[in-house]
């Protein structure tokens, strides 16, 4: 069986993952996969656009979301505090969780307890984070992804390749073969309202026989202990209502201080993510109520690396993402490449600069330079995170590394920059490498006056792109000829 | 009026006839230009390559060679966005007050090409004529840092004989983005991929931009490619007239 556009042996653990520049690779080879992730996103974009365009106040909004998102990060400790207290009090249990395997370690001793062998999914990137479905199903719990897309990615045994529609790289026909093959319905066409209706029939049964759940969160709320499920097409709220147990999963960096605060964040979250005025479904739901929805609750509070985030000044903001995806909506090198690249569960700019960190800077250093600083993510983003300045700050703390590593000295890159900053110290010296510049490419220069190819570093520009042979007289030697060579006022 | 003209490195190296261009056309309009040999480079590249230290370096030199200036005029959107927007955290890390003050006394007087014929001068016809079509590709930093707006289009507007071909997409970027389009090849030829539809789809003769970086990526495809269509330095069609056109049209 084929479904090669959807690339479905793509590794997204950052520890075992390819250098960016490789993993594209196949995937910019692959005009299925190509076209699939554009569509899809120019869709999301114009949706997003009108809907931005109809907000007067939208600037004004993503200042507001921006300040609040700050400040609960600045006093987060408190916040989290009081959230554990109200939330306890409202019934809930919350439990606290240094790493990914303490995550998965606290989850499995709540599914035994509650002699769980299977259990259904709501969506949930901090689950994909910490790789809970597979430490499940080694440990016997089957695990049910409910989301519509998930459901394709879970049947299909593909992985997601963006945040918010986690399979946008699979198209209908891709979606048909899934569901014939392990719904074991070859009659299937490939209408989307047959294969809804198709997901829609399978999940009722896991709906109805399954007594335990695992959400994630996309808030926290300090003031009432509550958390929040932002969804689309309700399935959400039946594993919110349902099972007897609810389990959620929450990075510490998900918290907003007030029930208020709802009222900015809603309004830019469901414009940003999907293009909608709001989304079809928003449940919050405080502890356990007698008689109403899940009678046992638990709260995982992931850390995973956020907590060292947020003792760094510059890299801080990358908390206040709220995982609307319009970052990578926007991104034109995410447009060509989609999700798998990135080597993580969080792809495109936001991933770029997010996974290197809870990596703690020992993996995936290639993503924070895989973009080309184009500003776009960081214009629409609701949260006002300054991307492109936390790609810089990351690009440097690799460069910084690489300064005591041995192997520079064999990096041209590396050498080039360092020795271009002896050259642009001192005008003289830029002047005479222009003409060693000029002598060197000369020998490359064709009759037509271009460069067609280059070795080295300068054969990655060539292999796409002809150059332009030196010009005989730069402008600075024009100007001198022309206006003679006196320092002008004002130079030293 | 008195500017001091900061040509940048790579327009000093590769395209000297953005500089001339530069100087025909502001000498026209009666500003009195300085040249100060001893310019290099903004330090844009090591910044954007993770080289902070060594952007400092290039950013402390160029502070302290233009801090006498009346006003510095730069044809290059992505080197002013560089001055504008990295220059404040890479001082504040690594430079100390005195440094930072000269910056901000010096940065009011820096402007981008477009930006001192709107701004400064108040002027939107600089007298040229180009009678070509043309697209104009907005570029990244122009965009988005420097946020140009519609001063770009008012000139070419004024320029007689041209015809303005609207470009799709148009504030989406070409994938050059400095060593970017060396480190990811690839995907930067991608992006390029992309672009070049859009700029072809516009049936125009010559690309036109405020940043010769762009530009470079732009025409180093559609020179691989037999695209049949060339890049111009937006300098160069405003200093281009009838008696004397521009060096790229000969």
């Amino acid at each position: 069986m084929s479904h090669a556009a959807a690339s479905s042996h793509a590794e997204l653990d950052p520890r075992k993952a390819l250098p960016f520049p490789k993993a594209v690779l196949p995937v910019l080879r692959n005009p299925q996969l190509r076209k699939n992730v554009a569509h899809a996103i120019d869709v999301i974009q114009a949706k997003r656009a009108k809907l931005v365009a109809e907000k007067t106040d939208w600037q004004e909004l993503r200042t507001a979301a921006s300040a609040l998102r700050t400040h609960a990060l600045e006093n987060l400790g408190a916040y989290l505090e009081q959230f554990e207290e109200r939330c306890t009090a409202a019934g809930g249990t919350v439990h606290w969780a240094a790493d990914a395997e303490e995550a998965r370690h606290i989850i499995l001793d709540i599914l035994r307890q509650e002699n769980a062998s299977e259990v259904i999914k709501i969506k949930t990137m901090t689950s994909a984070e910490i790789q809970l479905n597979p430490y499940l199903e080694g440990n016997g719990v089957s695990t049910f992804e409910t989301d519509l897309a998930e459901i394709i990615l879970q049947l299909g045994e593909l992985e997601p390749s963006h945040i918010v529609v986690p399979a946008l790289h699979v198209n209908r026909s891709q979606v048909r073969e899934i569901f014939a093959r392990r719904m074991g319905r070859p009659e299937l066409s490939d209408d989307p309202k047959e294969l809804t209706n198709a997901a829609r029939t399978f999940l009722r049964q896991k709906f109805l026989s399954i007594p335990t759940a695992i959400s994630g969160a996309n808030f926290l709320i300090a003031e009432t202990g509550a958390v929040g499920v932002v969804e689309s097409e309700g399935n959400g709220r039946m594993c919110l209502t349902l099972p007897k147990t609810m389990i959620t999963i929450a990075g510490i960096e998900k918290v907003l201080p007030s029930f208020q605060d709802l009222e900015v964040t809603l309004q830019l979250l469901a414009r940003s993510a999907t293009g909608e005025r709001m989304n079809p479904y928003t449940s919050i739901w405080t502890g356990v109520k007698p008689g109403d929805g899940p009678q046992k609750f638990h709260v995982v509070l992931l850390d995973n690396g956020r907590s060292s985030i947020l003792g760094k000044s510059k890299e801080r903001q990358t908390l206040k993402c709220i995982r609307c995806a319009a970052c990578m909506n926007s991104c034109p090198v995410y447009r060509q490449t989609g999700g798998h690249a990135y080597g993580s569960v969080y792809p495109g700019p936001i991933g770029a600069i997010l996974t290197p960190q809870l990596m703690q800077m020992k993996h995936a250093q290639t993503l924070p330079f895989a973009s080309s600083l184009c500003g776009a993510c960081y214009e629409v983003c609701p949260v006002k995170i300054n991307i492109p300045q936390v790609l810089l700050e990351l690009r440097s703390q690799v460069v910084n590394q690489e300064r005591k590593q041995v192997g520079r000295v064999f990096d041209p890159m590396y050498l080039g920059l360092r020795a271009a900053n002896l050259l642009f110290a001192q005008a003289w010296i830029f002047h005479t490498a222009q003409w060693f510049g000029r002598m060197g490419l000369g020998m490359f220069t064709g009759k037509d006056g271009w460069i067609h190819w280059l070795p080295s570093v300068g054969g990655k520009w060539t292999q796409t792109r002809d150059l332009r042979g030196l010009p005989s007289q730069n402008f600075h030697e024009w100007w001198a000829k022309q206006r003679g060579s006196k320092p002008s006022k004002g130079a030293k | 009026m008195r500017a001091s003209l900061f040509i940048t490195c790579y327009n000093d190296t590769l395209y000297p006839e953005t500089g001339r261009a530069v100087v025909r056309l502001l000498e026209r309009l009666g500003v009195e230009l300085e040249f100060n040999p001893k310019q290099t480079c903004c330090g844009q590249m090591h910044a954007n390559t993770g080289f902070r230290a060594e952007a400092f370096s290039q950013a402390k030199r160029l502070v302290r060679l233009y801090q006498d200036a009346e006003t510095v005029v730069v044809p290059s959107s992505s080197c002013v966005a560089m001055m504008r927007e990295q220059y404040p955290g890479i001082i504040e890390q690594m430079g100390n007050k005195e440094l930072l003050k000269q910056y901000a006394e010096l940065m009011p007087r820096v402007y981008e090409l477009s930006e001192f014929l709107i701004d400064k001068l108040g002027v939107e016809d600089v007298g040229a004529y180009f009678p070509h079509r043309v697209t104009y590709h907005a570029s990244c930093h122009g965009v988005r840092a420097l946020h140009l707006g519609e001063r770009p289009y008012k000139l070419l507007a004024k320029v007689g004989g041209l015809t303005l071909q609207t470009l799709p997409n148009v504030d989406r970027c070409c994938g050059f983005g400095g060593t970017f389009s060396v480190k990811n090849a690839e995907v930067s030829s991608a992006m390029l991929a992309v672009k070049l539809q859009d700029v072809i789809s516009t049936g125009a003769e010559f690309c036109t931009a405020l940043d010769n970086s762009c530009l470079m990526h732009l025409g180093g495809a559609m020179h691989r490619q037999y695209a049949g269509m060339k890049t111009i330095h937006m300098a160069q069609i405003l200093a281009s007239t009838e008696e004397n056109p521009a060096e790229a049209t000969l």
